[in-house]
């Protein structure tokens, strides 16, 4: 083991990792070049702590990384079975919650939830699907809205509240019926001033948010992350 | 098609002007829109999201989050059966289908733009000791349901009769104390605790109810001396003291009784609390189901402030400022842990917060706060009145004083029993009535389920500790049926904010009613178990974490209520296969034997 008292590091999987003030385990990791599994978080935003996925062992305790405060000495253990098996499982529930049918999907290659169930290792669905009716919102003439692949990651909401100061999106509902949902009277995204240019366009980790007339522009086998897995891959809008 | 739009029928302006146009009334806005319009429109979301300076998705999303708020028409007469596993002990299922029958309706369906009546289920309402009840139109309760009573109603609803022209007996709710210890017995004359604490200053105050080992009563435990010290002592401007009154876990109706008859002593608990951590605002955070008692809790608080209690300078205290609000809240049980409840007064959806920080260093608008049961508060009172020695001497040396059990289920007498703590679980069944008992559910469905061998364990947080529910089965209850009943009750209740709890709640049931239907096999049990799991291991507050509970706890106690119904120990498909292929045979026209699959079992 190494030095390990220096002021500003903790300790992930027996390796030093460098955090400033006020960052959590998750953003020091990700900075430091490391990858722990997640879907909600995003470097540009505030964590959300939703998705689960990157839940991490600190002593008897599992949390998420990415609204635990880094503290000098912490000793976090994330690349373990237990805690791939845990993030396998909840990458599945994700799966079975939604409907995502990979081959047919423009986002496949370039999806993080897919690319994550790569990451850990899921081969299947594990728990039988819910198969829900979910509206495909395709008002919009430059951006279409599947919400069957939604992860109810919240990214597109505090993109568009943060970033492009227009809030379009919510969440709305509760418990398994949690659901996006469109700022206009309508409810549709073509009542919005939504624009194809802004943040939260190009913010979805799945295939929600979609520019229309660009289908498979990059071939399926030469996408980002079939490129690299996503482990390697730089941190980022996808 | 109603003859005009629901909203021309009241003015949301009004209403919001009354809330000060604050964001923050969001929950309140809605609730009393809806008491007047019987639902939300659009048109009146839009108007609130205005007049308030949030988008319209902002305010659809705090709506739809509650379970209590309609973003659709509901019926004109909306009839909530409480659905605790003793309302259905006592026949509320029955009760519902006989209403529905002579009503023509469907429950949980909405039929039309306007319809006449609605009949659905809702969590459990407080009720347990009186059931089956029902909540009519999100205010009234009906207490003591039986089929005379749901055939008046039937026929008071086809004739339109207002309900608060229905019979007054009917909403009659009754404080069944049936023991009562220090805190039930004599309340405290009003202020006299407060002129105890002036006379030992806040800082007295504080070591007082330290050294009286009092900890909180909603289930956590958390030393209520602690929480107020590292409140006074965080950083920041304003202090908070809420009182938290959103008693929700099922089978817990203490809080309901205490504020029927003690809420001198409850405001007077908050007011000693604002005196000691130097708080100039307080809340109650009262459950929407208890709505029917808002009224005279107004008029406790009225009567304080006419006394000098509330208000400025109480007492004559230059400086000593403090006032209670009541918030109400709107069918969520996830607002009884204490960050939801706070998201909840702040007018948001109620998904629980991040923690750190913790509501001592950042609550209510960010302003340190605490959050206290309404038990606790009433123990404050006390403990200030007669010294935290006299406190400390009852109960154990780990919890002291006395705990309120809300007694319910299989027993001669339902109702309030105040012990010490220490007191066996034997001891109160003998109390209560019980005979031929089975199981008990400390705590709720969230809490522990004891069976007969540990009956001489005892209530206390260092051995069953209890939110504060005590249900009883005797041995003709099926204990899987408990459970299944509450794993309804957690998907039903789960925010949707995180994974695990969101979809793994909804996976629970699924696979509990698989069982139910005679579908089950052992891997069933197996794939119960590793959500329950994952659920402790993953989930971003309580709700989660204890939602697999009454699977774990009684299928260790009580396993042969399963193995009952798993049809054979090889997997077995979720649906009847025969059954699937029944189209296929009608377009052929076949019926012979041979068009049939082979069924086990």
């Amino acid at each position: 083991m190494s030095s390990a008292d220096a002021a500003d590091v903790f300790h992930l999987d027996g390796h030093d990792v460098p955090f400033t003030t006020g960052e959590t385990v998750l953003a020091a990791t990700s900075r430091a070049g490391r990858y722990i599994p997640h879907l909600c978080w995003h470097p540009d935003f505030a964590p959300h702590g939703s998705c689960r996925v990157c839940t991490v062992r600190v002593g008897a305790r599992l949390v998420p990384a990415c609204t635990l405060p880094a503290a000098t000495g912490l000793v976090v253990e994330s690349d373990t079975a237990e805690l791939r098996h845990l993030r396998l499982r909840l990458l599945q529930l994700l799966f079975v919650e939604g409907n995502h049918f990979c081959p047919s999907c423009e986002k496949s290659g370039d999806c993080q939830l897919q690319a994550t169930a790569y990451a850990v290792d899921m081969t299947g669905p594990h728990f039988e699907e819910f198969y829900p009716a979910r509206p495909v919102d395709a008002s919009h003439p430059d951006i279409l809205l599947d919400l069957n692949r939604c992860i109810l990651c919240s990214l597109c909401v505090r993109a568009s509240r943060e970033v492009d100061g227009k809030s379009v999106f919510a969440l709305g509902g509760h418990g398994i019926d949690t659901h996006l949902l469109i700022d206009s009277p309508s409810g549709r995204l073509v009542d919005t001033d939504f624009a194809p240019t802004d943040r939260a366009a190009s913010i979805c980790p799945v295939g929600v948010i979609l520019p229309k007339r660009r289908g498979f522009a990059v071939p399926i086998g030469e996408r980002r992350f079939d490129q690299q897995p996503i482990s390697a891959a730089e941190e980022g809008d996808p | 098609m109603p003859a005009t739009s629901p909203i021309s029928r009241c003015d949301p302006q009004a209403v919001i002007i009354r809330h000060g146009s604050d964001p923050h009334a969001l929950v309140q806005i809605l609730r009393e829109l809806q008491a007047e319009l019987g639902w939300l429109p659009r048109e009146a979301l839009t108007r609130v999201a205005t007049a308030l300076g949030l988008t319209l998705a902002e305010v659809e999303g705090v709506a739809g989050f509650y379970r209590f708020l309609h973003l659709r028409p509901v019926g004109r007469y909306r009839v909530l059966f409480s659905d605790n596993i003793t309302d259905r002990m006592l026949g509320s299922e029955a009760l519902l289908q006989a209403l529905c029958r002579q009503l023509g309706v469907v429950p949980g369906a909405i039929v039309g733009d306007d319809p006449l009546v609605s009949v659905d289920r809702c969590s459990c309402t407080g009720l347990c000791d009186q059931g089956p009840a029902l909540l009519v139109n999100h205010h009234q309760v009906v207490t003591r349901l039986d089929a005379t009573r749901v055939a008046q109603m039937a026929e008071l609803i086809r004739t339109r009769v207002p309900v608060p022209a229905w019979p007054a007996e009917w909403s009659l709710v009754e404080d069944r104390i049936e023991r009562a210890d220090v805190l039930l017995a004599s309340p405290p004359a009003q202020g006299a605790a407060l002129a105890a604490a002036i006379a030992r200053g806040p800082q007295g105050l504080l070591v007082e109810i330290e050294r009286s080992g009092l900890r909180g009563r909603g289930g956590a435990g958390f030393g209520t001396g602690r929480k107020w010290a590292l409140c006074r002592k965080a950083a920041g401007t304003g202090r908070v003291v809420v009182c938290n009154a959103d008693e929700g876990e099922p089978g817990t109706f203490k809080d309901r009784v205490l504020l029927s008859r003690h809420a001198d002593a409850v405001f007077e608990g908050m007011t000693l609390a604002a005196f000691a951590i130097g708080a100039r605002t307080g809340f109650v955070y009262l459950r929407g189901e208890y709505r029917f008692l808002l009224e005279q809790l107004e008029a406790v608080l009225q009567q304080r402030r006419a006394a000098g209690l509330l208000g400025s300078s109480i007492c004559g205290v230059a400086g000593f400022d403090f006032d209670i609000v009541i918030h109400l809240g709107a069918g969520a049980y996830v607002c009884g842990e204490e960050s939801s409840l706070l998201e909840s007064l702040e007018g948001k959806r109620g998904n629980p917060r991040v923690r750190p920080p913790y509501p001592t260093e950042s609550g209510y608008l960010g302003q340190p706060t605490i959050v206290n049961n309404v038990e606790t508060f009433c123990a404050v009172t006390a403990i200030t009145l007669r010294g935290a020695a006299w406190w400390a001497a009852i109960g154990t040396a780990q919890s002291s004083g006395t705990r309120i059990h809300s007694v319910s289920g299989d027993c001669a007498r339902p109702g309030l029993y105040e012990y010490p703590f220490g007191t066996s679980i034997r001891r109160i069944l003998e109390d209560c009535g019980a005979a031929d008992t089975q199981a008990v559910q400390v705590g709720g469905p969230s809490g522990v389920c004891v069976a007969v061998n540990e009956f001489d364990r005892s209530i206390a947080f260092e051995d069953v500790p209890s939110a504060g529910a005590f249900m009883v089965f005797d041995r003709q209850r099926d204990m899987f049926e408990v459970a299944r009943s509450f794993t309804h009750f957690f998907a039903h209740e789960s925010c949707g904010f995180c994974t695990p709890c969101r979809v793994g709640t909804a996976l629970l049931v699924r696979r509990m009613d698989k069982l139910a239907a005679g579908h089950g096999s052992p891997h069933d049990l197996d794939a119960l178990f590793e959500i329950d799991r994952l659920l402790r291991g993953s989930s971003h507050c309580g709700l989660g974490a204890t939602a697999g509970n009454p699977l774990r706890e009684t299928f260790n106690r009580f396993r042969p209520a399963y193995e009952r119904r798993l049809r054979s120990l090889h997997l077995i498909p979720g649906f009847d296969l025969d059954a699937e292929v029944s189209i296929a045979r009608q377009v052929t026209g076949r019926d012979d034997p041979a068009a049939h699959l082979e069924q086990q079992g």
